[in-house]
C-alpha cells in the first residue's frame, strides 16, 4: 500500500504554440488533501483537467495507484469531479443526476439506489432527491455535485473552484463540510481554488503554482514559516507580507545584526511587528487605518518610501502623520536574495 | 385577461397617440390581408357547389332553401312570390319553362300557377354542407392521399430532427480537423435553389429504384442546413462542463447525446419540427417528380389533380384544401407553446 494515489512526471502542456505547463513533478498520497494553488491562469485547472483526463498533457507520465493512465480515457481513470459550475444536469431530477453516473456503468438498478440514498443521506439532500436543478439553492446543488461524485467511490475526487460560486457565509461553512466529507470517507482529494484562505484552511498539502510551475509544495504551516520565496511568501498569508528593501532595514540594528549576506528584501508579515520603542526599530509614519474588531490594520510608509501594512493589537488608533517605531518579531522575519529566494538564516 | 391586456396596448395613456393609430391600421390590414382568404377559403368550403358559382358571392354557405311537397318525389325550390295583386307568398317550383315557371303553394299542392322568373326571388337560408367533407371520406382514395402525406410528413420530420441533430452535436461539441470547413460548406448549400438539383435528384432517386416510392420523398430532403445550422447555434450554448461532467460520469458519446443533448436542445428541435413539418406537409415540387401514380399520392398532389381540365368540383377542392391546412396549423399552435415555455425555463436559468 505504497503505491501514490496519483503521480505526476514532468507534465507539460501546450495549447497550439503556448506552453501553460512546464514539467511539473508531484506525488499525492493516498487519502491526502492536496489544494492548487496559485493566481489565476498559473495552469492549475488545466493541471486538474489533465488528472481527470478532459485534457491530454503534451508531455509527462500520468500515473493513478501506480498505472500510467495517459492513454486511459476520463471515464476509466476511477476520478470524479466537481465542477466549479456544478454542472448539473438541468433536465434530470436530483436522484438522476446522481444515478446517472452509475447507469452508464451499468450498476444493477437497487444498488444504485441504495448507494444514491446513501449519498444523499450523508448530504442532508433526502428530501429534495425528486426535485431538478434549478428548484435549489446554490448550497444544495454544490451539495448534489459532491454527490454525483461520491455515489462513485472514485479513488480520486478532483474539485474546481467548487465554492467560489457561494456566498462568503455558505462558503465558509461548505468548507468545514468538505473537510469532514474528506475524514468520513478518507479519500484522496484534490482541490483548485485561487483562494489562498480556502488552501490554508483545508489543505493536508498545499502545492502552490505560478505560470505553470510549482514554486512550493508542504503544508499550509510550512508555507507559511518557511516560504521558498518570495512569490509564496506574498501569495500565501492575510494581510500580504511587507517587502521591504534590505537597505532600508538595516536602520533597524537588531535586524542588521542578523542580515545574511546578499540579502535584497526583508520579508515581514503583517502581524509579526513588535513595537520598539524611540530611537530603535524602524520609523513608519502613518498612513491610515482600517479597524478589523480585535486588530488594527494600519498602513504606513518607512522613511525611503516602502509603504507597509501592520497588524496593531486593539491598541489606540495611530494618528495619521504620527511616527511609530516598529522592529520584526526577531524569529519572524525572513531574507530574500536577488533572485527573491529565501535565504535560510540559521545557517549563516 | 392578460391576452386582452397585451392585445389593446397603446402607447399613448390617456387617448391613441398617432403611432397607435399607425400601428393598429397596418396590423388590421396586414391581418385582414393574410387571414381574410384563408376565412373565405374556410367559410367556401361549407359551400355547396351551386352556391360557389353564385353571383354576387356570399360570404357563408346560403344555398336556396328546399321544401318536400306531397306529390314530388324530391324536395323543390323555394320562392318568395310577387302575386298581381302585390302580395308576397313563398311558393315552391315544380317546373320551368323559358321565361315562365309552374309554382305550387307548398299548403295547396294541387293548385299550380305560372309564374313570370322576373317576379319571385329564391329564399336564401344559412346551409353548411358538410357533404364537402364526408364525402371526400367516402369518395376518391382521399384517405390514402392522407396517410401518404402523414407518413412522409412523420417519418421525414423524425429523421430530419435526428440526423441534423448529431451533425449539429459534432459540429458544435467537438473539436476536428476541417470543422469549419464542413460546417461552411453545409452552410453554403443554403444558397443552391432546390429547383436548381431537382434534375440531379430526380436521377439519383430514378437510380436507386425509388421512384413511386414514398421513401423517394423523404429521404433526400432529411438533410437540411437550415436544421443544421439552428441546431449547432443552440448547442453551442449548452455549456461544455455539462458535457465533460457526463464523459466523467462514464457516459458514451451516444449517451451524451442522447440523454444530455437531445433533451436540452428540446426548444431548438421544437422549431425545427415545425419547420420539417410545414415544409414537408406542404411539399409539392418533390413529390410531384417522384411520385406519378396516383395511388402514392400526397394530399398536395392529389389536390392539383383535382383542377381537371375542363371541370373543376370546386366543393371539394376547397374542403380538401381546409383538411390540407388543418395539421399544419394544429402542429403550429401546439408546439409554438412548447417554444416559448422553452425558452422562458431557458431565461431562468
Amino acid at each position: 500500500m505504497n503505491v501514490s494515489a496519483l503521480e505526476l512526471r514532468s507534465i507539460e502542456k501546450s495549447f497550439d504554440q503556448t506552453q501553460v505547463i512546464h514539467g511539473i513533478d508531484l506525488e499525492v498520497k493516498k487519502g491526502e488533501f492536496v489544494v492548487f494553488v496559485g493566481p489565476s491562469g498559473c495552469g492549475k485547472s488545466t493541471l486538474l483537467r489533465m488528472i481527470a483526463g478532459l485534457d491530454e498533457p503534451t508531455a509527462g507520465d500520468l500515473l493513478i495507484e501506480g498505472q500510467r493512465v495517459n492513454n486511459i480515457g476520463a471515464a476509466d481513470r476511477g476520478c470524479a469531479m466537481v465542477f466549479q459550475s456544478y454542472a448539473l444536469y438541468p433536465h434530470m431530477t436530483v436522484f438522476a443526476n446522481m444515478a446517472f453516473g452509475l447507469e452508464n456503468a451499468r450498476v444493477p438498478r437497487p444498488e444504485i439506489e441504495r448507494k444514491v440514498q446513501e449519498a444523499a443521506n450523508l448530504l442532508q439532500l433526502d428530501t429534495l432527491l425528486q426535485r431538478k436543478p434549478t428548484q435549489l439553492s446554490g448550497g444544495q446543488r454544490q451539495r448534489v455535485a459532491i454527490g454525483r461524485a461520491i455515489v462513485r467511490n472514485p479513488k480520486i475526487f478532483l474539485f474546481d473552484e467548487p465554492l467560489s460560486n457561494l456566498d462568503a457565509e455558505l462558503r465558509v461553512s461548505m468548507r468545514g463540510e468538505l473537510r469532514e466529507l474528506h475524514q468520513r470517507l478518507s479519500a484522496t482529494m484534490i482541490y483548485v481554488t485561487h483562494d489562498q484562505v480556502e488552501a490554508m484552511t483545508m489543505a493536508d498539502k498545499i502545492v502552490v503554482l505560478r505560470a505553470g510551475r510549482i514554486e512550493q509544495v508542504g503544508t499550509p504551516q510550512a508555507l507559511y514559516d518557511t516560504p521558498d520565496n518570495m512569490f509564496v511568501a506574498g501569495f500565501i498569508g492575510s494581510p500580504r507580507m511587507d517587502f521591504l528593501p534590505a537597505a532600508t532595514v538595516l536602520q533597524d540594528a537588531a535586524v542588521r545584526a542578523a542580515l545574511p549576506s546578499g540579502a535584497q528584501k526583508v520579508g515581514v508579515r503583517p502581524e509579526h511587528w513588535l513595537r520598539g520603542s524611540a530611537g530603535e526599530g524602524l520609523a513608519i509614519s502613518v498612513l491610515g487605518s482600517e479597524y478589523l474588531g480585535a486588530q488594527r490594520l494600519v498602513l504606513g510608509k518607512l522613511s525611503d518610501g516602502t509603504r507597509v501594512e501592520i497588524l496593531m493589537e486593539g491598541a489606540a488608533e495611530p494618528r495619521v502623520g504620527e511616527v511609530v517605531h516598529m522592529t520584526p518579531h526577531p524569529q519572524r522575519w525572513h531574507a530574500f536574495d536577488a533572485a527573491g529566494c529565501r535565504i535560510n538564516r540559521s545557517q549563516t | 385577461m392578460k391576452v386582452l391586456d397585451f392585445l389593446l396596448r397603446t402607447r399613448g395613456r390617456q387617448r391613441l397617440h398617432w403611432t397607435d393609430v399607425l400601428t393598429y391600421v397596418y396590423l388590421f390590414v396586414g391581418l385582414f390581408m393574410m387571414f381574410a382568404p384563408v376565412l373565405w377559403l374556410f367559410a367556401s368550403s361549407f359551400k355547396t357547389e351551386s352556391a360557389i358559382g353564385q353571383f354576387p358571392p356570399t360570404f357563408l354557405p346560403y344555398s336556396q332553401k328546399t321544401v318536400i311537397v306531397a306529390g314530388h318525389e324530391k324536395p323543390l325550390p323555394l320562392f318568395s312570390v310577387e302575386l298581381d295583386g302585390g302580395q308576397q307568398r313563398e311558393m315552391a317550383q315544380v317546373s320551368r319553362m323559358g321565361i315562365l315557371a309552374t309554382m305550387v303553394d307548398v299548403a295547396k299542392p294541387q293548385d299550380t300557377v305560372q309564374v313570370n322568373i322576373n317576379q319571385r326571388k329564391p329564399v336564401y337560408e344559412l346551409k353548411f354542407a358538410w357533404s364537402n367533407y364526408t364525402d371526400l371520406f367516402g369518395k376518391f382514395t382521399f384517405g390514402t392521399y392522407l396517410w401518404n402525406s402523414v407518413f412522409i410528413t412523420v417519418v421525414a420530420t423524425l429523421l430530419t430532427l435526428l440526423f441534423n441533430s448529431m451533425a449539429a452535436f459534432a459540429l458544435s461539441k467537438y473539436r476536428f480537423k476541417g470543422q469549419k470547413s464542413v460546417f461552411l460548406l453545409i452552410i453554403a448549400t443554403l444558397m443552391i435553389p432546390p429547383t436548381i438539383i431537382l434534375v440531379p435528384v430526380f436521377l439519383v432517386i430514378n437510380q436507386v429504384g425509388l421512384l413511386n416510392n414514398l421513401w423517394g420523398v423523404i429521404l433526400p430532403a432529411v438533410a437540411t442546413p437550415t436544421g443544421v445550422f439552428l441546431l449547432r447555434q443552440y448547442m453551442l450554448t449548452i455549456p461544455d462542463e455539462l458535457i465533460e461532467a457526463a464523459r466523467m460520469d462514464h457516459a458514451s458519446e451516444w449517451r451524451i447525446y442522447w440523454r444530455i443533448v437531445l433533451p436540452l436542445s428540446a426548444p431548438a428541435l421544437a422549431v425545427l419540427a415545425i419547420f420539417s413539418v410545414m415544409w414537408r406537409w406542404n411539399d409539392f415540387l418533390l413529390p410531384l417528380i417522384v411520385l406519378s401514380q396516383s395511388e402514392h399520392f400526397t394530399l398536395q398532389l392529389a389536390l392539383n389533380s383535382f383542377q381537371g381540365e375542363l371541370n373543376t368540383q370546386w366543393n371539394y377542392l376547397l374542403a380538401m384544401t381546409v383538411i390540407t391546412l388543418l395539421p399544419v396549423t394544429l402542429v403550429f399552435a401546439f408546439l409554438q407553446r412548447y417554444i416559448t415555455t422553452g425558452i422562458a425555463s431557458a431565461g431562468v436559468k
